[in-house]
C-alpha cells in the first residue's frame, strides 16, 4: 500500500531536512513541472486525477484552478494560499503534514503556483499550531536557499515569493473568503459569491485558496501521473486520505489510508474499537459540521460520494465517536455552543439563529425543555440551511444537530419528559 | 509610543504586502508579545503607524480571540473545550484548575500569574483533553498532569 503523504513523516516527528527531502525525491515535482510541463499542462493532469479538495468541501481541485485567468491579459499579481486554519472540532490531519513534513507542503505550493501563474503565496497558519511555524519558517528559508523559491526559480522565468502569515484565532478564518479578508487585515467575515476568489480574491485579484493536505496531494500526482493517483483509492473518489478518530476508542490518531475505506475498517482496525465496557453509539465521520452516522452505516466506504449517499459528508475526514455512556443531547450542546461563538454576526441567521440554538440545547440538557422545543429546534435547523446565509458555517452547524435529533430522538425526548438529563 | 523593536519588527512584516493594512493583525500580536496584551493607547499607536484610524484597527482587534484588549495574567492558559476534549474530560481540567488556582474562565489570579481563557479545538484530538501555557502544548491531560503543570510554571516564572 502506497502511503505518499506521509512516507517521510520520521519516528519522533522531526521533519527532513532539505537535503535528506530531495533525496527522498523531494522537489523533483518542481523540476519536472517547471523544467518540462506547461503550465496548463499540470492544471491539466490533476484535473484528470480528479483529486478532490481535502479541506472539507470536496471540490475537484483541477477545476478550481481551471477558472484562474491565464495568458498576457491576465491580471497580475496572482495569488495561491495554503489553508492551514485547521480548526474544525475534531480535526488535526493538517497538522501532521506541516510539523512532520513541511517541504512537502511548499512543494505543493511552488507546483500549484507555477499551474495558475501566481506571483505571491501565503501559508495561513493558525496561531496554535507553534511547533508547525516553526518549521515551516525553516523550511522556507532553506527553500529559498535551494532556489525553490524566488526570482526566476531553476532558470524558469518563473517568479513565485513565499510568506507564513500567522493567524490571531477564530474559526471564520478558514473560511475561504473569511480567510481573504482576514489576510487584508479585516475581520475574517464572509464574502459574498460571485465573484468568486479564483477571479477576484486577494485584493481583487485571481486568488486560489487550497488546504494543506490538498496541495501536499500535487507533487506526486506530477511525478506519478493521473492514473496512479486513481489507483491509490479503492473508490471512485481518487487518491489515499488522511483519517482520524477521536473520543473513547482504544488508539485514537490519524492514518492515511486508501479513500474508501471503510468506516468500521478506520473505527476497529485502525482505532481499536471502542474502550472496554463502552459501546459505539454514532459517529461524526469528518469535523464537527457533518451529519452523525450510526451503526448502520458502518460499512460505509469513506468517500465523499458515498458519505454524502448516506447522508453525512466526508468533510475532513476525522471522525468524532459518540459512545452508550455520553448524552448525545450535551454532545450536541458542545456543538452548537462552539458554532454560536464563532459565528461572525455578518448575516442574521446565523448570529441570532445560533445562539437561539445553544440557548434551546442547554435548557433541554439541563431539565427545562418544553413541548415544542423540538420542533422549534427542527425549523432552526431548516432556517439555517443552506441558501439562508452567506457562507457554510450555520449550514455545517446545524448538521450534526438535524442528524442527532433523528437518530437519538429518544434521548431527547426524555430529557424533555422526564425534566433532567438520563446521563447524570 | 511604539518601541524602536517593536517598529523593526512591524516594519519586517510589511514587506511582505504592497499595502499597510494587511501587516495590521501581525502588528497587534507584536505589541502583545512585548506588553502582554493591548491597550487603548497601543491601538491609537499601532494605528498611526499603518495609516490606520484606531476606530479600524480595534474594528480589527476586537474580533481575533487572540488578541488581548484587556490585562491578561504572566500566563495565558487556553483551555480547549470543542467536542473531543469534552468527550474526554474537560470539565474535569477545568475544575481542577479553579481548584488550584481559584479561577473560572476569563478570570485572572489576584496575583497576576495565571489566566484562563477557553479556546477552540487545538487540532490535537487524538491526545485530548489539552491545553496550551504561553506557547507550550500539554496533552493527556489528568488532575494530576494538571498539577504538575501549573507547578512546574510557578516556580519557572518565579
Amino acid at each position: 500500500m502506497e502511503i505518499p503523504l506521509t512516507k517521510n513523516l520520521q519516528p519522533g516527528g522531526i521533519p527532513l531536512p532539505i537535503k535528506d527531502f530531495e533525496a527522498a525525491g523531494g522537489y523533483q515535482a518542481v523540476r519536472k513541472a517547471l523544467g518540462s510541463m506547461k503550465p496548463e499542462d499540470v492544471t491539466e493532469t490533476v484535473k484528470q486525477s480528479t483529486l478532490q479538495g481535502r479541506g472539507g468541501a470536496g471540490f475537484p481541485t483541477g477545476l478550481k484552478w481551471s477558472f484562474v485567468p491565464m495568458g498576457e491579459q491576465a491580471p497580475h499579481p496572482k495569488y495561491l494560499v495554503c489553508n492551514a486554519d485547521e480548526m474544525e472540532p475534531g480535526t488535526f490531519k493538517d497538522r501532521v503534514l506541516l510539523e512532520g513534513d513541511p517541504h512537502s507542503i511548499i512543494e505543493g505550493m511552488i507546483v500549484s503556483a507555477y499551474a495558475i501563474q501566481a506571483d505571491v503565496g501565503y501559508v495561513f497558519l493558525r496561531w496554535e499550531y507553534r511547533v508547525a511555524e516553526e518549521r515551516l519558517r525553516q523550511a522556507i528559508v532553506e527553500a529559498y536557499q535551494a532556489g525553490y523559491l524566488g526570482k526566476d526559480i531553476l532558470g524558469s522565468g518563473w517568479s513565485f515569493e513565499l510568506y507564513l502569515h500567522v493567524s490571531a484565532g477564530r474559526y471564520m478564518c478558514g473560511e475561504e473568503t473569511g480567510l481573504l479578508n482576514s489576510l487584508e487585515g479585516k475581520r475574517a467575515t464572509p464574502r459574498s459569491k460571485p465573484p468568486y476568489p479564483q477571479v477576484s480574491g486577494l485584493w481583487g485579484k485571481p486568488t486560489i485558496v487550497n488546504n494543506v493536505e490538498t496541495l501536499a496531494n500535487v507533487p506526486h500526482i506530477v511525478n506519478n501521473g493521473a492514473e496512479w493517483f486513481r489507483g491509490l483509492s479503492r473508490s471512485q473518489d481518487a487518491g489515499t486520505k488522511l483519517y482520524g478518530v477521536s473520543g473513547k476508542v482504544n488508539r485514537p490518531g490519524v492514518w492515511e489510508l486508501p479513500m474508501g475505506t471503510t468506516v468500521r475498517e478506520i473505527l476497529e482496525e485502525h482505532a481499536g474499537g471502542m474502550r472496554p465496557g463502552l459501546k459505539f453509539r454514532g459517529v461524526i465521520p469528518g469535523g464537527a459540521s457533518t451529519d452523525f452516522l450510526v451503526e448502520e452505516h458502518l460499512d460505509v466506504p469513506m468517500d465523499f460520494a458515498s458519505i454524502q449517499k448516506a447522508g453525512s459528508r466526508l468533510g475532513t475526514g476525522t471522525m468524532i465517536v459518540l459512545d452508550d455512556q455520553t448524552c448525545p443531547v450535551a454532545m450536541v450542546h458542545n456543538l452548537e455552543h462552539f458554532f454560536a461563538q464563532e459565528s461572525c454576526g455578518w448575516c442574521t441567521p446565523c448570529r441570532e439563529g445560533l445562539p437561539w440554538t445553544e440557548k434551546l440545547l442547554k435548557a433541554i440538557e439541563d431539565g427545562q425543555g418544553e413541548e415544542g422545543d423540538l420542533e422549534l429546534l427542527e425549523r432552526h435547523s431548516k432556517l439555517l440551511g443552506p441558501g439562508h446565509t452567506f457562507c457554510a458555517l450555520a449550514p455545517g452547524a446545524v448538521e450534526p444537530l438535524q442528524s442527532a435529533m433523528r437518530y437519538f430522538r429518544e434521548d431527547f425526548e426524555r430529557h424533555i419528559t422526564e425534566k433532567r438529563c438520563p446521563w447524570r | 509610543m511604539l518601541s524602536e523593536d517593536e517598529k523593526r519588527e512591524i516594519e519586517e512584516q510589511l514587506k511582505h504586502y504592497d499595502v499597510k493594512r494587511p501587516a495590521c493583525i501581525e502588528a497587534l500580536k507584536i505589541v502583545q508579545r512585548y506588553r502582554g496584551w493591548v491597550s487603548d493607547e497601543a491601538i491609537q499607536d499601532i494605528a498611526a503607524f499603518l495609516e490606520m484610524t484606531p476606530d479600524e484597527l480595534d474594528n480589527v482587534a476586537t474580533f481575533y480571540n487572540l488578541i488581548f484588549r484587556r490585562p491578561v495574567g504572566k500566563n495565558v492558559i487556553l483551555l480547549c473545550d470543542s467536542v473531543s476534549c469534552w468527550l474526554l474530560g474537560y470539565d474535569a481540567v477545568r475544575e481542577r484548575i479553579r481548584e488550584r488556582l481559584g479561577i473560572g474562565l476569563g478570570e485572572t489570579t489576584a496575583d497576576g500569574m495565571f489566566t484562563l481563557l477557553p479556546n477552540v479545538c487545538l487540532g490535537t484530538c487524538d491526545h485530548a483533553p489539552a491545553m496550551m501555557i504561553n506557547d507550550e502544548l500539554y496533552r493527556d491531560l489528568t488532575a494530576e498532569r494538571v498539577d504538575e503543570i501549573l507547578e512546574q510554571i510557578k516556580q519557572g516564572t518565579e
